[in-house]
C-alpha cells in the first residue's frame, strides 16, 4: 500500500487556558495521497488556518500526530528541532496573494529557496528555470514581479512552492483574487505539477467554482474535520478568456 | 546566495540614494561644526606661534591682551629686559577692526610690533618684512591684500609690502601687522574736532595755560594727545632660563602679570573659547543624535513596508541572520553614502566660510565610526521589529 504524503491523526488546538480557552481544532484527522489534490473547506472561523498553520509547523498543535511521508514530525511535540528548516525543505507554500518579493526578479524569486537549501547558484537557477518552463512563464524569467499580471504572479508563487521539491503543498485560497478563468488556470496548475510530481496538496478555498474539481473534500465544521467526496470534475480552461 | 539587501536597494535606489544624501548634509554639518571648532582652536595657536614668545607681559591682574583689556607702558620694556634670563622683548599692540579696501569692508586684527624685535609676522609668504617706521604693513592672505595694495587707516594710507598664510586672531579674523607706533596712533587717536576742542579747553584753563609760562600748555598738550601705551610685552628667554622663574620675577619685581606661552595657549584655548566650544560640542550630540533618529525612523520604516515579504520569507524558510543581515546592511549603506556625501559637502563648502574651518582627518576617521556605530544601533529597530514578525502572517487574511 502507498504511503500517505501527509496523514495526519488526532490532531487538536486550543488557544488559550481555562475558561477562555478557545478550541481550534477537535481532534482532526486526514490523509492525502501523493499527487492528490484535496479542498479544505469550512466558514470563516471554523479553524482551516489553524489547521494550515499546524501542518505548515507555523503553530504548534496542542496534541495529535503529524506525518510527511514515513516520517514523524509531530507526535505531541515536533520533531524537528528547527522547524524553519522543516518549512523550507519539506513544505510548499502557496497563499492566497502571491506575496512575491519585490525586489527579486522572477528568476530570483523562484531561485531563493533551492539556495536556502545550500545549493549552488547554478543549481538554483536550473531548478528555477525549469519550472519557470513547465508553468509556462519561462520568457518572463528576467522581469520585474510588477510586471507580471495577478495570474502570472500567482505561478511564479506556484513555481517558487514547489522549487523544493516538498513532498505537500499547503495552497491557502491561491484562486481568491483572480476571476473564474484564472482560478481555473490555477487549479489545472497545481493538478498537473501535484501529477507530474507526485506532490500532494491541500487547498483552502471558499471559491465555490473550483469546489467541484476536487476528488475528495475535507470540511471543517467548528473545528471539526470531516471528509466527503467531492465530484472530480474535469478541470476545463479557457484559453481564450485567459488571453 | 543572492544578496537581499542590494536587491531591495537597487529596487527602490532613487529613493535611498535621496535618504543618503538629506543625512549626509547633517553628516556635513555635523563635521563643519566639528571644524568649526579645530578652526577656533588652530586660530587661537596660530597667533601664539607667530609671536613665538616664551613669555606675555601685561598688565597686573587681567587675562591680557586677548580675554581682557590690558595696557601698559611702552617704557616698561626696559624693566623688562633687565630681568635675568630675558633675552628678547617687544612692545606689541593689538585691535581689532574693520578697513574698506576694493569697495570692501573687511574685518582685521591690527597688530603693532617693533621690527626686529617679537611680536612680528614670521615666516612670510610673499614680499618682504617691515622696514620702514611708517605706513608699510604685511597682512594674512585672508584678508585679500595683495603687494602694492594701498590701504587707508584712519587718517593714513599703509602700502602692503608682505604676506602672511594662518595669521588669525582668536575670533578667526586675518591679521595685518604695522609698525607699533601707527598702531599706537590707530589705536589711541582722536578725530581733529575733538582734538580742536580739548586745546581750545586747556588753552581757556589759566592753570595750565599761565601767562608767565607758556611752555607748560606745550608739555600739557604733549602728555594728553601722545600714547606710549602698548597691550603686552612679548619676551623670549635666554637658553638655560625656566620661564616659570622669570615670569615670577617680572610678577614680583615690576608689578605685572606674565604669563609663559603654555598659560597664555590655557587661556587662549581653555577659557576664551571654552564657552564657544561648550556651544559646539552640545550642537554636535543635538546633531547626532537627530542623524540617529532619522537613521532609525528611515530603516524601521524600510522595514514596516516588507514586513509581508519579511513573514514569507520567513515562512519559506529564510534563517533570521539573512533578514537581520539584510537590514543592517541596508542601514550601513545609508550611513556610508551620507558620510560620503557629508564629506564631499563640507570639503566643499568649509572654504565659503567666513571664519577658518580645519577639517582634521582624525575627525573625519571618528565621524565615519560614529556614523557607522549610529547606523548599526539604528538598525536595531528595523531588526528588532523584522524578527518578531511572525510567519504564521503570511497565511491567512
Amino acid at each position: 500500500m502507498t504511503q500517505p504524503a501527509i496523514l495526519v491523526e488526532e490532531l487538536s488546538k486550543t488557544y488559550g487556558s481555562g475558561s477562555s480557552a478557545v478550541q481550534a481544532l477537535r481532534h482532526a484527522s486526514m490523509r492525502v495521497m501523493p499527487g492528490e489534490v484535496v479542498g479544505l473547506l469550512g466558514a470563516s472561523g471554523s479553524g482551516k488556518t489553524t489547521l494550515l498553520q499546524c501542518l505548515g509547523a507555523i503553530i504548534d498543535p496542542s496534541g495529535g500526530r503529524i506525518e510527511l511521508g514515513s516520517e514523524v514530525i509531530f507526535d505531541g511535540e515536533w520533531k524537528y528541532r528547527d522547524r524553519r528548516t522543516l518549512r523550507r525543505d519539506r513544505i510548499g507554500f502557496v497563499f492566497q496573494r502571491p506575496y512575491l518579493i519585490p525586489f527579486l526578479n522572477v528568476l530570483e524569486n523562484v531561485a531563493m529557496l533551492p539556495m536556502l537549501q545550500g545549493k549552488s547558484n547554478a543549481q538554483a537557477y536550473a531548478r528555477a528555470r525549469e519550472l519557470l518552463e513547465i508553468l509556462g512563464i519561462a520568457d518572463r524569467a528576467g522581469m520585474q514581479i510588477e510586471q507580471l499580471s495577478g495570474g502570472q504572479q500567482q505561478r511564479v508563487a506556484i513555481a517558487r512552492a514547489l522549487a523544493n521539491d516538498p513532498p505537500i503543498i499547503l495552497a491557502d485560497e491561491p484562486t481568491a483574487p483572480l476571476d473564474s478563468h484564472r482560478a481555473m488556470s490555477v487549479m489545472k496548475l497545481l493538478h498537473d505539477m501535484a501529477e507530474r510530481s507526485g506532490t500532494a496538496v491541500i487547498v483552502v478555498t471558499h471559491d465555490e467554482n473550483i469546489i467541484p474539481v476536487f476528488k475528495r473534500i475535507y470540511r471543517l465544521r467548528d473545528g471539526i474535520l470531516h471528509e466527503e467526496p467531492g465530484e472530480g470534475r474535469p478541470i476545463v480552461v479557457d484559453e481564450a478568456a485567459l488571453v | 546566495m543572492i544578496s537581499l539587501a542590494y536587491r531591495d536597494v537597487a529596487k527602490g535606489f532613487g529613493r535611498y540614494l535621496a535618504t543618503g544624501l538629506g543625512l549626509g548634509l547633517l553628516i556635513g554639518v555635523t563635521l563643519t561644526m566639528a571644524g568649526v571648532y579645530r578652526g577656533m582652536v588652530e586660530d587661537g595657536r596660530a597667533l601664539l606661534e607667530a609671536a613665538g614668545a616664551d613669555l606675555w607681559v601685561v598688565q597686573q591682574h587681567t587675562l591680557g591682551p586677548f580675554a581682557e583689556p590690558s595696557s601698559i607702558s611702552d617704557e616698561m620694556i626696559r624693566g623688562i629686559l633687565a630681568v635675568p634670563g630675558v633675552r628678547e622683548a617687544g612692545n606689541v599692540a593689538y585691535l581689532t577692526m574693520e578697513v574698506s579696501h576694493g569697495g570692501k569692508s573687511v574685518r582685521i586684527m591690527l597688530a603693532g610690533y617693533e621690527p626686529g624685535r617679537p611680536g612680528g609676522p614670521g615666516r612670510l609668504v610673499a614680499g618682504r618684512p617691515i622696514t620702514r617706521n611708517h605706513y608699510e604693513l604685511v597682512a594674512d592672505l585672508r584678508t585679500g591684500f595683495r603687494i602694492g595694495d594701498v590701504v587707508p587707516i584712519r587718517r593714513h594710507d599703509y602700502t602692503v609690502v608682505g604676506l602672511a598664510a594662518g595669521l588669525r586672531s582668536p575670533s578667526g579674523d586675518p591679521m595685518v601687522f604695522l609698525p607699533l607706533k601707527d598702531a599706537q596712533e590707530i589705536q589711541f587717536l582722536k578725530d581733529n574736532d575733538a582734538l580742536f576742542r580739548d586745546r581750545r579747553r586747556l588753552e581757556e584753563n589759566p592753570v595750565f595755560n599761565p601767562p608767565g609760562n607758556p611752555g607748560l600748555l606745550g608739555t600739557v598738550e604733549e602728555t594728553l594727545f601722545s600714547n606710549h601705551r602698548v597691550n603686552a610685552v612679548l619676551v623670549r628667554l635666554a637658553p638655560g632660563y625656566s620661564a616659570d622663574e622669570v615670569a615670577a620675577q617680572i610678577r614680583r619685581w615690576l608689578r605685572l602679570t606674565a604669563y609663559t606661552d603654555a598659560e597664555m595657549e590655557e587661556i587662549l584655548i581653555g577659557q576664551l573659547i571654552a564657552t564657544a566650544a561648550k556651544q559646539i560640542g552640545l550642537f554636535l550630540a543635538i546633531l547626532t543624535l537627530v542623524s540617529a533618529a532619522i537613521v532609525a525612523l528611515t530603516i524601521y520604516s524600510m522595514t514596516q513596508t516588507k514586513l509581508k515579504e519579511i513573514a514569507v520569507l520567513k515562512l519559506i524558510g529564510t534563517p533570521n541572520r539573512l533578514i537581520a543581515g539584510m537590514i543592517v546592511q541596508e542601514s550601513m549603506g545609508l550611513g556610508a553614502i551620507g558620510f560620503l556625501a557629508g564629506k564631499l559637502a563640507v570639503t566643499w563648502w568649509a572654504p565659503l566660510f567666513p571664519k577658518h574651518v580645519v577639517l582634521v582627518e582624525r575627525d573625519t576617521l571618528v565621524a565615519l565610526a560614529v556614523t557607522l556605530v549610529i547606523c548599526l544601533v539604528a538598525s536595531m529597530a528595523g531588526v528588532r521589529s523584522a524578527l518578531r514578525v511572525s510567519p504564521a502572517s503570511a497565511i491567512g487574511g
